[in-house]
């Protein structure tokens, strides 16, 4: 049985993100990291195939300096790695990544996925319910934790009165929120391995999967607007303003 | 081109992005198709200005949230411009819808323009984008971001009758944890400094974070001077911290603290000094005691 762990490369978050001519200036992000939620995806598939079996299959699409996501995962423990070769990752919209993670998984015959909820770059959370439609399988988003239960799986995931125990049974596709522990970390044995470790890298000709033109086009990407200078109030009477405004304005709370 | 809206519900009545979903399908020039997973909020849809029609789509699938089910069930009412709100259930079945229809999804769209020119904040806001879609799509919509359609709508409503295969099954409801959350997963924290007077006093700010799922935090004066345990500090050798709403009691502002916690999304402080550095930082600044303000602090938040 194998464990498809679909992986994306992000700018660290703790990065600046700056713009040129009207697009985000990628040579100018100081470190590339594996998207956080990816990271509890990768961790609980490494738990999982360790209290069961398996291999974990790491998968990522995009440009070559994904390579090093893919190295990154293999030192920890992943067995097996493929690389999605898209350069104009960013100029694919959601039909056509989706497409090409859906063609990799199901080439490699997985029927169990994990992933992160939404990668740090785009926010959108459209990947995992995405590939679980193309490949006709189930999808739990936001679990925090998931373990083999029988012939099937039970996952942890939120509910309206706090968390809820699911199970389900393969094809499955889990989209991780923040997971109950945190990726390990690769040791140096791991890192040497992972360095000679192969990488098969399919086109999306390889995969048989044929992009099409994609619907949405990027026209502009722009600096955020500036924060807005603060506003201050003066004693504990403005207290019950503040609150409707972080519950109004803000929408925080 | 048509446009639907894809309904949510909260409890036993509509979530109210429901209505700011039609007022922006509105703003558009669009009459949109109301679709409801479920049924539950359908009169209440068809009330909403604006609306054409309502689909109130009911069958077993809808007692458990599975977004492939709801997705299978109603994607046959879902034609057009399909918008959704860009909440956890919302960005789930409108992903599956967008697959199943082979079409694209755009998600988080904080502006929408003809064309259709949609924009949307990245990198978790440190950048924008505006985008172009042509042809059929779907879309979610940032919650509060678009004007709420008003009521003095009288659609009427087709009740469909679609049911799904479920593939998940609830199998143990788990209250929520009480113990308290770290600082570098909560959403919100509360934090106190030396401006609180003493380490007891700390307890009136985990009453506050109970009532909001907070997580509490310190400053490196106080964690050094009451050793308070390290795992609470919030600054530069502590935590880096980027809650949406991070609030500073008795927090002065020193810069290895601002370091820690400036990334935050909301930051409120209270700070009896008005020149306190905090505020400099603060999207709320108050000037009060916190013997006073955390006591308004609770009061305010216990009648929302």
């Amino acid at each position: 049985m194998s464990i498809a762990v679909l992986l994306k490369q992000v700018p660290d978050t703790t990065a600046k993100i700056s713009v040129s001519a009207g697009r985000v200036d990628e040579s100018a992000v100081s470190k590339w990291s594996m998207s956080p939620y990816d990271e509890y995806a990768l961790e609980s598939a490494l738990q999982l195939k360790e209290s069961g079996g398996g291999d974990v299959v790491a998968i990522t699409a995009g440009p070559a300096r994904c390579e090093k996501l893919l190295r990154d995962a293999a030192a920890v423990g992943a067995d097996t790695l493929v690389h999605i070769s898209a350069e104009n990752i960013n100029d694919l919209d959601s039909t056509q990544v989706q497409k090409l993670l859906a063609a990799a998984v199901e080439k490699i015959g997985s029927s169990v996925v994990f992933c992160g909820k939404q990668a740090a770059d785009t926010n959108a959370g459209s990947t995992g319910p995405g590939v679980a439609e193309l490949i006709g399988a189930s999808c739990v988003t936001l679990v925090s934790e998931v373990a083999a239960d029988g012939a099937g799986y039970s996952a942890t995931r939120p509910s309206a009165a706090g968390q809820e125990k699911v199970g389900v049974s393969a094809p499955c596709v889990f989209a991780f929120d923040k997971g109950i522990t945190e990726m390990r970390r690769p040791n140096v044995r791991g890192i040497m391995m992972a360095k000679k470790k192969q990488i098969e890298t399919w086109s999306a000709a390889d995969l048989g999967v044929d992009l099409g033109a994609a619907a949405v086009t990027i026209d502009a990407h722009s600096p955020p607007a500036e924060k807005p200078p603060g506003q201050k109030f003066e004693g504990a009477d403005s207290v019950s303003a503040v609150v409707g405004k972080l519950r109004d304005e803000a929408n925080v709370i | 081109m048509e446009y639907t809206v894809i309904a949510e519900s909260s409890g036993d009545s509509l979530h109210p992005i429901t209505a700011q979903l039609v007022g922006a399908a509105s703003a558009l020039g669009s009459s949109p198709t109301v679709v409801v997973p479920g049924g539950v909020g359908a009169d209440e849809a068809a009330s909403i200005a604006g609306v054409s029609k309502v689909v109130s789509v009911v069958g077993d699938c809808f007692a458990t949230f599975d977004g492939g089910a709801w997705a299978t069930a109603i994607a046959s009412q879902c034609s057009g411009v399909v918008l959704a709100g860009a909440t956890p259930i919302g960005r789930e079945v409108a992903s599956r819808v967008a697959a199943k229809r082979g079409v694209p999804i755009v998600q988080d769209a904080t502006g929408l323009a003809a064309g259709i020119t949609i924009t949307r904040p990245i990198y978790s806001g440190k950048a924008v984008e505006t985008s172009t879609v042509t042809g059929e799509c779907v879309i979610t919509l940032r919650a509060n971001a678009f004007e709420a359609a008003g009521a003095g709508g009288s659609a009427a409503v087709n009740v469909i009758d679609q049911s799904a295969d479920v593939g998940i099954a609830v199998k143990e409801a788990i209250a929520k944890a009480s113990e308290r959350l770290d600082v570098s997963e909560a959403d919100i924290i509360i934090s106190g400094g030396r401006g609180i007077g003493q380490k007891e006093n700390f307890a009136h700010l985990e009453e506050v974070a109970d009532m909001i799922g907070a997580a509490v935090g310190a400053s490196r004066a106080v964690v050094d001077e009451w050793g308070m345990p390290h795992s609470m500090q919030v600054g530069q050798t502590g935590k880096t911290v980027t809650p949406s709403l991070y609030i500073a009691v008795g927090i002065s502002g020193a810069i290895q603290h601002l370091a820690g916690m400036r990334s935050s999304k909301y930051i409120v402080a209270i700070n009896k000094d008005p020149d306190a550095p905090i505020f400099g930082v603060a999207d709320y600044g108050i000037v009060a005691t916190w013997e006073e303000a955390v006591p308004a602090l609770k009061a305010a938040l216990a009648a929302l």
